[in-house]
């Protein structure tokens, strides 16, 4: 349980920067991307890159594997599943109240047309 | 940086909606994830005054809210702060806000939870607030 909550610090973490949100965005159009296009496509430094890299890597977002000088860089989805679930269980707690908070205010205000009416 | 916004719309007039997010008895009336009743509502709705909202879900757990009260805006804008009691560490805190636009058939509300992740991690530890969400939202998970 605290790695869990201690990997979602990570997610969530790696996830507020721009640069790294458009890495994981890129990633999940063509599946997978060597180091030397991921530099070229965002036009920052190589050692930038790879500290972006290595941040997701600890969040688990991405994998990387190396063929002789090559490093290719694919997603890992379930990290970013696991901070999609964290965040529905919030949505389906107040999803059901503001269901409910319609139905009640609703009728507060055919109740109150009525009363003008009469 | 986790937030979560969701948007209704609602056949009543801001004002009525106003209402439903501030007093006690429209509190009652929704507040919770399931049809389990609302045991305590407090509100002091003005700046700088608290909230607090006690609620039992269907497997009988009690879970409880508080807050204060950051902007209030009749009858278009609430913003509160928010967090959970009863763990045994301080889950941190969170923000909520209510923004009411009145559109032809009644109101747009649309509800920001915001600085979620600040609570994720603050809390860090089983016990503690996501384990009461956890056993909060295991009930209507599945339904």
């Amino acid at each position: 349980m605290v790695n869990y909550q201690a990997k979602l610090d990570r997610t969530f973490a790696a996830l507020g920067d721009a640069t790294r949100r458009s890495i994981l965005a890129r990633l999940e159009r063509e599946e997978a991307a060597t180091v030397s296009e991921l530099a070229t496509r965002f036009t920052i430094k190589l050692p930038a890159v790879l500290k972006h890299l290595g941040v997701l890597e600890k969040a688990g977002l991405i994998t990387r594997s190396k063929a002789g000088r090559t490093v290719t860089v694919r997603l890992r989805p379930e990290s970013m599943r696991d901070a999609a679930n964290w965040l529905s269980r919030y949505e389906r707690f107040w999803s059901a109240g503001l269901d409910r908070l319609a139905g009640y205010a609703e009728a507060k205000e055919a109740a109150k047309r009525n009363k003008e009416k009469g | 940086m986790a937030s979560l916004t969701l948007v209704r719309r609602i056949a009543a007039r801001p004002a009525i909606v106003f209402d439903a997010l501030v007093t006690p008895e429209g509190i009652t009336s929704w507040w919770g994830p399931d049809e389990g009743p609302v045991l305590i509502a407090e509100a002091d709705a003005r700046v700088g005054g608290n909230f607090r909202v006690r609620f039992r879900i269907r497997d009988g757990s009690e879970h409880e809210c508080s807050g204060q009260y950051l902007e209030v805006a009749k009858p278009d804008r609430l913003v509160m702060s928010w967090r959970w009691l009863g763990g045994e560490e301080d889950p941190g805190e969170s923000r909520l806000e209510f923004q009411l636009r009145p559109v032809p058939e009644g109101t747009e509300l649309t509800l920001t939870h915001a600085d979620l992740a600040n609570e994720e991690s603050q809390s860090g530890h089983a016990g503690g607030w996501s384990g009461a969400l956890d056993k909060l939202v295991g009930r209507f998970a599945t339904t």
